[in-house]
């Protein structure tokens, strides 16, 4: 009897496999949403978790604590107010902690450029998979999924992106030489271009090298005591050599250069109450955030939303599985002509029923099945999926 | 060996608007009965009590030795699936089924294999070139053929259509006939066939008109 209902239950859902389809997609719709929202909430914690507890003082503009840990953790493109180069100074002077600077305004074929130092690889334990670190002013080492997906390694080189089109005066690309691959750390930095502060701030038009113009007076159309102005003639130089880098120079203080956090790792737990207890006030232009407490905020924000949208979620299960109910009940009344056919021939009311329940269950396994393929293609993309999202 | 028997049979419908009753009728196995009569009489009541399908009020229906009246339900659609052949008027064809899966349909919940008789059928029936072929697209003295194949496939001991010809044009509906007396005979099955096509009627030799069955 089972294989003669099967039978009959699987050449019914075949010959309608269009609708049969339809309704297992919406039922594992319903069924893999928590699921795959579940699974993403996972990949959020999981991603960010680490980073924002190995993170002890992050010190940037006023504002959201929440975006400047995004910047300066994950280097998402949050619209961020400039930090002036000036707090990098105070914060040293304090002989607290030691501070990292990061200037993640700029782009290459849309990886964040993080203009940085040395002590940044160290803290990060990045490690060198292939070449050799940022040795002078417009090398770059980048991380091991920008170097991967664009196909790129030391000996080649990389454009910064132009990062608005309409602004003749503003930033223009710079052709940055690779020096280096890092190895896999399945963090942010795998998908950053590293560079050295100063050759952040010479694609922010900060520095720049040009012909000498000393040698060239005749391209001189005014001469003052500080400075020079030539005329269109002179070559802008985009691209740092051997042979030019000494013409590379800066304009304007130090302490007025932007950047965009500063990561501070105080000396112990004394020197970081009193580094928090400096920058407390809320008249500053900047502030001192704790990355753990902020993610612990983040987190308990989404948790009150997940289990909001699991009750919203739950509804509508159980809304699709009444209505899949009513479907059912429907089909098989229009099919009652059938079903008399059977019953007239001699075929059992139990056999019935039982190929009925097969039918059931061969769309609720089907949909099920795709509820746990979606899921596991969220899962298996979650934390590429976030990363995208947040960095 | 006996074959079906009527026996002071009384039937009516819930609505007590239609009202039946056979003082007594016989068929003999292996014999052919015909029954004629105009719509509404009852011929399609008459053939539904004689195969099982309708529980009588009253009397006795009796197939070979089985005395249906005293089966339960269950029990007469065990008899039926593995005794009886149906041909039914509107075919009751499942149209997501091929032709095949049609035939064999009964069989396969019986737990019987009928492969190779079910073939020889559809070869005789000239519907063997749509074997595997939904019965939707088939025309309806196709349909009809299958119909009539599902209901021997089995080889039944007793056979009932109704109007087993009504769609076919003359020439197939003598291979029909044929077929349907060919296999009662072999199997020595009885054969009881409702039609109003009074044409057939000296092809059988026990034939009633329903309403001198029915007084």
């Amino acid at each position: 009897m089972i294989p003669a209902a099967f039978h009959l239950a699987r050449c019914y859902v075949a010959r309608h496999r269009a609708q049969s389809l339809l309704l297992a997609a919406a039922l594992a719709l319903v069924v893999a949403l928590p699921l795959c929202l579940k699974v993403l909430g996972h990949a959020v914690e999981k991603v960010m978790r680490t980073r924002a507890q190995s993170t002890p003082l992050i010190l940037g503009p006023r504002g959201s604590a929440l975006d400047l840990m995004l910047k300066a953790l994950y280097f998402k493109r949050q619209p961020l107010p400039e930090l002036p180069a000036q707090h990098l100074r105070e914060v040293r002077a304090t002989q607290l902690a030691e501070a990292i600077p990061l200037d993640a305004r700029f782009h290459a074929q849309g990886a964040p450029i993080i203009g940085t130092e040395l002590e940044y690889f160290a803290f990060r334990r990045l490690q060198l998979a292939e070449g050799h670190m940022i040795t002078r002013l417009g090398d770059c080492v980048l991380g091991a999924r920008v170097a991967r997906e664009r196909g790129l390694g030391p000996g080649s080189s990389l454009f910064s992106s132009q990062e608005q089109v309409f602004d003749m005066a503003g930033v223009y690309p710079l052709k940055m030489r690779i020096t280096g691959v890092l190895a896999p750390s399945g963090t942010a930095d795998d998908d950053a271009v590293f560079v050295d502060l100063k050759t952040v701030w010479l694609i922010s038009g900060a520095a720049h090298g040009h012909d000498d113009v000393a040698a060239q007076t005749d391209t001189v159309l005014k001469q003052e005591t500080t400075n020079t102005v030539a005329n269109a003639s002179v070559r802008m130089y985009h691209e740092v050599t051997d042979k030019n880098l000494n013409t590379f120079h800066f304009h304007g203080a130090e302490d007025s250069y932007p950047l965009s956090a500063i990561l501070v790792l105080p000396r112990d737990a004394k020197a970081e109450a009193l580094l928090a207890g400096r920058y407390l006030k809320d008249s500053l232009p900047v502030q001192l955030i704790r990355p753990r407490d902020v993610f612990e905020s983040l987190m308990s924000t989404l948790f009150q939303v997940e289990r909001l949208v699991f009750i919203v979620l739950g509804v509508t299960l159980a809304a699709a599985l009444a209505i899949s109910a009513l479907v059912f009940a429907l089909s098989f009344r229009l099919r009652s002509r059938e079903f008399r056919t059977l019953s007239d021939l001699g075929i059992s009311p139990a056999a019935l029923r039982l190929t009925r329940a097969l039918e059931i269950t061969l769309i609720t396994t089907t949909a099920l099945l795709l509820a746990l393929l979606l899921t596991w293609a969220m899962q298996s993309q979650a934390e590429t999926w976030v990363r995208w999202l947040l960095v | 060996m006996a074959g079906i028997t009527l026996t002071d049979l009384s039937f009516s419908y819930p609505s007590g608007q239609f009202r039946l009753h056979v003082d007594h009728l016989s068929v003999p196995a292996g014999s052919a009965f015909g029954l004629l009569g105009p719509s509404g009489t009852g011929k399609t009541t008459l053939l539904r009590l004689m195969a099982g399908l309708l529980p009588p009020q009253r009397g006795q229906i009796t197939l070979g030795s089985t005395d249906l009246t005293t089966l339960s339900e269950v029990q007469r659609r065990a008899f039926r699936l593995s005794q009886v052949g149906l041909v039914f008027q509107d075919f009751a064809l499942l149209d997501y089924l091929t032709v095949a899966e049609n035939i064999l349909l009964p069989q396969r919940f019986a737990g019987a294999n009928a492969t190779p008789t079910a073939r020889t059928l559809a070869e005789r029936l000239e519907i063997d070139r749509h074997w595997h072929k939904p019965t939707s697209q088939l025309s309806q003295g196709e349909r009809q053929r299958v119909a009539i194949a599902r209901a021997l496939a089995h080889e039944p001991r007793f056979l009932f259509a109704d109007e087993p010809t009504a769609s076919l044009d003359t020439g197939r509906r003598d291979l029909v006939m044929d077929l349907l007396f060919e296999c009662a005979a072999r199997t020595s099955a009885s054969l009881v066939v409702v039609t109003h096509d009074a044409a057939l009627l000296p092809r059988f030799p026990q034939n009633a008109r329903v309403e001198d069955l029915v007084p």
